[in-house]
């Protein structure tokens, strides 16, 4: 283990610090934090998707007894930078999109700020609205880059010939919905000001972007903004920056004078906080006779909205995946009058890995090939893309050791050949990826407290990620002590800076922080500190990240089952095996890939918000109409992972899980679905219709 | 509109007025700072804000307080003793690591704690094939009965295997 | 949500009157599916008779051998009762595959007959609905219907009944007992709730002020089988794209008694009489229940997204005629597991 942080309470499958907490509902959210003098919002929205807002007649709300303030764009104080569209709320009347904040009720009860947002009578200037999404748009266009920084457009080599010159060939187009990031608990924010100084718990994946994205925004100096978060009712990338209710939270408290509650219903979060685009996706792939892929191709169209631009990144894991003399990945987008689009749980990778791995399955069936015997024949030595080696890569690996513990040996490659009591069964392989990246910015303080245990502190996230326990490890074996000897405080920005709960960099990022932090400490008062002594760290430079490709894999194996009068749909056994570097807490972290395994069978059998492109806006916006998988519908479920030994990601060798649980799964229950029935669908979720004719 | 109830929450008789409008849920989370069950929809579509309601599991997001005047409401909080020691439930929600974010967690223990009564009781559930015989609590049944409470993160299989345990 | 007068009823007769003499008063049942609409602002009554403590929770004998349900009885208690598990085992699963466990611990027997239609735009007060604002048109029509009707549905609605138990009520040919302002009356279930017509805002033939008391379930003879059998897109708590709830009786081989309810396909419970004539007198097999499910289905007029409920009504139902008459296997004979 050259090179890494020896492991003695990493690697331990502890208990959840804050599981206690959680189990008796005594853990804190952000619109459960008592605040005295507590005032309570609802919003008003657009009802067209596009024009102005011409006149809004306030009166019959504001005679309601209880009612503070009616705010509208007329009456709202004025923002000092309106540069982020999304979160420029009630700053003009114009109208983007439907559903879009265009009022807002401040009263002494929910009750009745919902009451009397309801009577705020608002009357339009309307325009034509535009929220179709089709591939064969005349205005589709090519972003800067992709999210959150690649290149949109990469081509080596001659796709086009290379194609020409195939001995087996694939052109199909794969789509996958439009879909919700619905963590449990809503976002929501409480605001309270005093004189200058702006306290918010809000629901968020980090507390210091928060903070540096709100402030200019209000026109207040960071340090005046304290945002506290110290438990997070999931986020999936939603709760990763803010939306438009901690601005409208922010301004309401600020106008009104008193502390002001914001809780998002489930409704509202279907325009106001963020989704997945919409990704068509035409896949094109060469291959010789012996299956090797001559030729791989990507073509991507999604969405963003008028206002902002969100360019989901998937196409780029077409990159790296597999290896190909000739490649080319685009990305195209439609601006539409439709909400900002933004990030959700493995943004670029969870979408664009259905349609490659999908594709996959279908040109090894092409080449006669077992789907497993395909993605070793070509997997690459190199980054694709870059040349560069990659710090490790234990794809095959981890296709072997789930076809070992899944049983995948004797699998009849013949479709539709199984059946059990009128269900046709079927089994799937997909591979999964995501990128071991860390975000800079991260301060850990240790100080040696009067109890003479260590505390550490930063502002860090924990939103069920398990940060709270995992942190602490580190800080035990960065510090040679044990657990019970340090302390944690996180979500605050009262404790040192920390970067967001994003792109599965949180651990990886914190973790290096938490170990310079605990190297200064032992540098300056050796293994005896006295009350008090205190040192800081940062985040280092990695000297590798120049040098190679960092990812992590994984592979998943999928049995469905599918009514053969019905068309219904059971996904009976899931495994996936990952190999993601080293595991801090293996407890949590087989939560996490389950987690993300779990997401995954619910975007393939069930996610798709429903727009009706003649209102604009997602007409099942509830969790009776937009479902997410229920405990019925997970069967068998394992994650297992392989170890893996990467000295070059970073100190602690961790390569982040948060997300690569999701990839690669729908795609595998595709494959599955297609083994039991042979229908392969292309176009997600896989419902039962698609089966029946 | 105001109405006074009297509801005894965790074993504490409370006394607290609510707008005829205010749900269950929102009287005791604001209106009383009982923030263990929790908002997740406001329409009975998750089953986060689940508590024992006169012993039995219920939804209290549709449910009017005013309407519940005199109702004994145990919620997770509730469910463990008073020295801090965890309800079986819960003791084994943290052995298997049945939760992530905990949001659902109080809900998904609740309806656990009620589900398992009225499986001890008998009733059937739609996977039953014998309706008129006694409940074996298999893992289909467990996903049956536990389908109410949603859970984002995906803890499913985790929460199947807790109430495995709590259940022997 | 409108502020409105909240009143607990002590006797039937109070209830009746307090809710009549108010245009804008409702009952209050359990509140699941209310209280849902009073948020939404789908319905906006300013007054609540509270009668869940009238003394309707009972489940009784008839004379002759049947059962009264009290209206007050909680949707898990009546499909935990012994009677209904043995001899209704049909109106047991569809109590038991609706919502989950913690809102059929609320939910009340008279309230899920009085269930809305989950119709999307029914529930989005923003769009235009003729069942929620008479006259404002139906934007199900041209938008997003797989959930929406195939049977019996009108220019003005497009919407389906979501409750499972009253198709199962359905096919049990039972009666529902309301005190209403006019007195008392006996609806048999298959004309309680109505077909949209012109009039969608109306559900059933209720009139205002008419409480549900009871449903009586008339008696059973030993040799009926019955199953409930319900299709969605979830494998648990989610509305039926389509159910079926099936009774029949067998006599060397023929059907001899059939009565069949479908669920998901229309804007009440579908009775499917054109289906028990196939079936009444016809010998138990599969050719026989594929045409008893044509006869029943020929005028089927799906819309955009929903053609798939036609086939889809069809297999199941000979799957339950199957299940029920024990051929073995389903549609078409099985084949050992190929390793």
């Amino acid at each position: 283990m050259t090179g890494l942080l020896p492991a003695r309470v990493i690697g331990q499958p502890l208990e959840r610090a804050d599981g206690m907490a959680k189990v008796t509902g005594t853990a804190t959210y952000a619109a459960e934090h008592p605040v005295p003098g507590l005032t309570h919002l609802h919003p008003v929205q657009a009802t067209i998707a596009r024009g102005r807002v011409s006149a809004v007649d306030t009166a019959q709300a504001e005679a309601l007894d209880g009612v503070i303030a009616v705010l509208t764009p007329a009456n709202a104080p004025r923002l000092a930078s309106t540069e982020d569209p999304e979160l420029a709320v009630l700053q003009s009347d114009e109208v983007a999109f439907r559903g879009q904040v265009i009022g807002a009720v401040v009263a002494t009860t929910p009750e009745i700020a919902r009451h009397a947002a309801g009577l705020v009578q608002v009357s339009y200037v309307e325009q034509p609205h535009d929220v179709a999404l089709r591939p064969d748009r005349a205005d589709l266009y090519a972003p800067d880059k992709v999210n959150p920084a690649f290149p949109t457009d990469t081509e080596q080599g001659d796709v086009p010939s290379a194609l020409a010159d195939a001995a087996v060939r694939l052109d199909q187009t794969y789509t996958t919905a439009w879909y919700h990031n619905n963590p449990m608990e809503p976002h929501a924010t409480i605001a309270s000001w005093d004189g200058g100084d702006l306290t918010l718990h809000d629901s968020t994946q980090g507390v210091t972007a928060v903070r540096d994205t709100v402030a200019p925004v209000l026109g207040v100096a960071p340090e005046r903004v304290r945002v506290i978060c110290p438990h997070v009712g999931g986020g999936f990338g939603s709760k990763g920056q803010p939306h438009v209710h901690l601005v409208l939270a922010a301004l309401a408290a600020k106008a009104v004078g008193r502390p002001v509650r914001l809780v998002v219903t489930r409704q509202q979060m279907f325009a106001l906080v963020g989704y997945r685009t919409p990704t068509i996706q035409r896949i094109r792939m060469g291959a010789d006779r012996t299956g090797r892929l001559t030729a791989i191709s990507v073509d991507v169209v999604e969405q963003t909205s008028r206002i902002k631009e969100f360019a989901e990144q998937t196409a780029v894991p077409a990159r790296m995946m597999y290896a190909a003399p000739h490649r080319r990945t685009t990305h195209r987008l439609a601006a539409l009058d439709v909400p900002v689009p933004s990030w959700m749980r493995a943004p670029g990778e969870c979408p664009g890995m259905f349609g490659l791995e999908t594709a996959v399955d279908e040109m090894a069936a092409a080449c006669g090939l077992d789907p497993i015997e395909f993605r070793v024949r070509n997997e690459p030595e190199r980054d694709p893309e870059t040349g560069r080696p990659f710090s490790s890569r234990n794809l095959v690996a981890c296709l072997r050791e789930g076809a070992r513990r899944f049983g995948w040996a004797h699998r009849d490659p013949t479709p539709r050949a199984r059946r059990e009591a009128g269900w046709l069964v079927g089994t799937g392989v997909a591979a999964s990826t995501y990128p071991a990246g860390r975000i800079a910015g991260s301060s850990v303080t240790i100080r040696f407290g009067p109890d003479r245990r260590y505390q550490v502190e930063t502002a860090a996230a924990d939103l069920g990620t398990g940060t709270w326990t995992a942190l602490r490890q580190i800080a035990a074996d960065a510090l040679g002590v044990d657990y019970a000897e340090v302390d944690l405080r996180i979500g605050d920005t009262a404790l040192p800076p920390a970067s967001v709960a994003g792109g599965s960099t949180g651990i990886a990022s914190w973790g290096s922080a938490v170990l310079d932090a605990a190297e200064a400490f032992r540098d300056k008062f050796g293994a005896n500190p006295s009350e008090g002594d205190e040192a800081s760290g940062g985040m280092p430079d990695n000297p590798h990240t120049e040098r190679y490709a960092m990812h992590a894999f994984g592979a998943q194996f999928a049995e469905v089952r599918v009514r053969e009068d019905t068309g219904e749909i059971r996904v009976s056994r899931l495994l996936g095996v990952f190999a993601a570097g080293r595991i801090v807490n293996p407890r949590t972290a087989r939560s996490q890939f389950i987690g993300g395994m779990t997401m995954g069978l619910s975007m393939a059998l069930h996610e798709q918000s429903v727009l009706d492109q003649r209102f604009g806006h997602i007409v099942n916006h509830d969790l009776a109409e937009y479902h997410i998988a229920a405990n019925a519908d997970v069967a068998e479920l394992e994650a297992h992972w392989i170890d893996e030994h990467d000295p070059y990601v970073n100190p602690l060798g961790t390569k982040g899980i948060g997300e690569i649980g999701i990839v690669g799964t729908a795609a595998a229950i595709s494959n599955a679905a297609h083994h039991a029935t042979g229908v392969r669908v292309r176009d997600l979720p896989i419902t039962l219709d698609k089966f029946l004719s | 509109m105001d109405a006074d109830i009297t509801l005894t929450v965790d074993g504490q008789v409370r006394q607290v007025r609510v707008d005829t409008r205010t749900t269950l849920l929102d009287a005791l989370r604001d209106r009383m700072g009982v923030t263990a069950p929790k908002k997740g929809c406001d329409h009975g579509q998750c089953g986060s804000c689940t508590v024992l309601l006169n012993g039995r599991r219920a939804t209290t997001c549709l449910a009017l307080a005013v309407a519940h005047d005199g109702a004994e409401i145990t919620t997770a909080e509730g469910l463990a003793d008073g020295d801090g020691a965890p309800h079986p439930v819960q003791r084994a929600f943290l052995d298997h690591d049945a939760f992530q974010c905990g949001y659902c967690t109080p809900g998904q223990i609740c309806s656990a704690v009620g589900m398992l009564d009225e499986a001890r009781a008998g009733h059937p559930s739609a996977v039953t094939t014998d309706l008129v015989g006694p409940v074996e609590l298999t893992d289909a049944e467990i996903r049956e009965r536990m389908s109410g409470n949603l859970c984002r993160c995906g803890a499913y299989v985790n929460i199947v295997a807790a109430i495995q345990e709590a259940a022997r | 949500m409108n502020p409105f007068e909240y009143r607990r009823a002590t006797d039937v007769a109070e209830a009746v009157a307090a809710v009549a003499e108010r245009p804008d008063a409702v009952f209050l049942g359990g509140g699941t599916n209310l209280v849902d609409h009073l948020k939404l602002g789908v319905t906006r009554p300013g007054r609540l008779v509270d009668i869940t403590r009238l003394p309707l929770d009972r489940v009784e004998p008839l004379p002759g051998g049947g059962v009264r349900v009290g209206a007050n009885v909680r949707n898990s208690d009546l499909a935990a009762e012994p009677v209904i598990r043995s001899r209704y085992p049909v109106l047991a699963q569809a109590l038991l595959s609706g919502a989950s466990g913690q809102l059929r611990n609320l939910a009340t027997t008279g309230g899920n007959l009085l269930q809305r239609t989950r119709c999307v735009y029914f529930q989005d007060i923003t769009t235009p609905c003729n069942k929620r604002m008479p006259g404002s048109g139906c934007a199900a029509l041209d938008g997003y219907t797989r959930h929406h009707a195939v049977l019996g549905a009108s220019p003005q609605c497009v919407a389906v009944h979501p409750s499972d138990m009253a198709v199962a009520l359905a096919a049990l040919d039972a009666v529902v007992r309301t005190h209403g302002p006019a007195g008392q009356r006996a609806i048999p279930l298959v004309e309680f709730h109505r077909l949209p017509g012109a009039q969608p805002e109306r559900d059933t033939v209720l009139d205002h002020g008419e409480l549900i008391t009871a449903v009586d379930l008339p008696a059973v003879p030993a040799t009926r089988r019955s199953a409930y059998r319900k299709v969605r897109d979830r494998a648990s708590y989610a509305f039926a794209l389509v159910s079926v709830a099936a009774e029949v009786e067998l006599r060397d081989g023929e059907i001899s008694q059939a009565r069949i309810a479908f669920g998901g396909l229309a804007h009440k419970p579908w009775r499917a009489q054109r289906a028990e004539q196939v079936l009444r007198g016809a010998p138990a097999t599969a050719a026989t229940f594929q045409r008893a499910a044509e006869a029943e289905l020929v005028g089927a007029q799906p819309l955009a997204d929903n053609a798939f409920k036609v086939p889809l009504a069809r297999n199941t139902l000979v799957s339950v005629l199957t299940e029920l008459t024990e051929l073995t296997g389903a549609t078409e004979p099985t084949q050992e597991d190929t390793p």
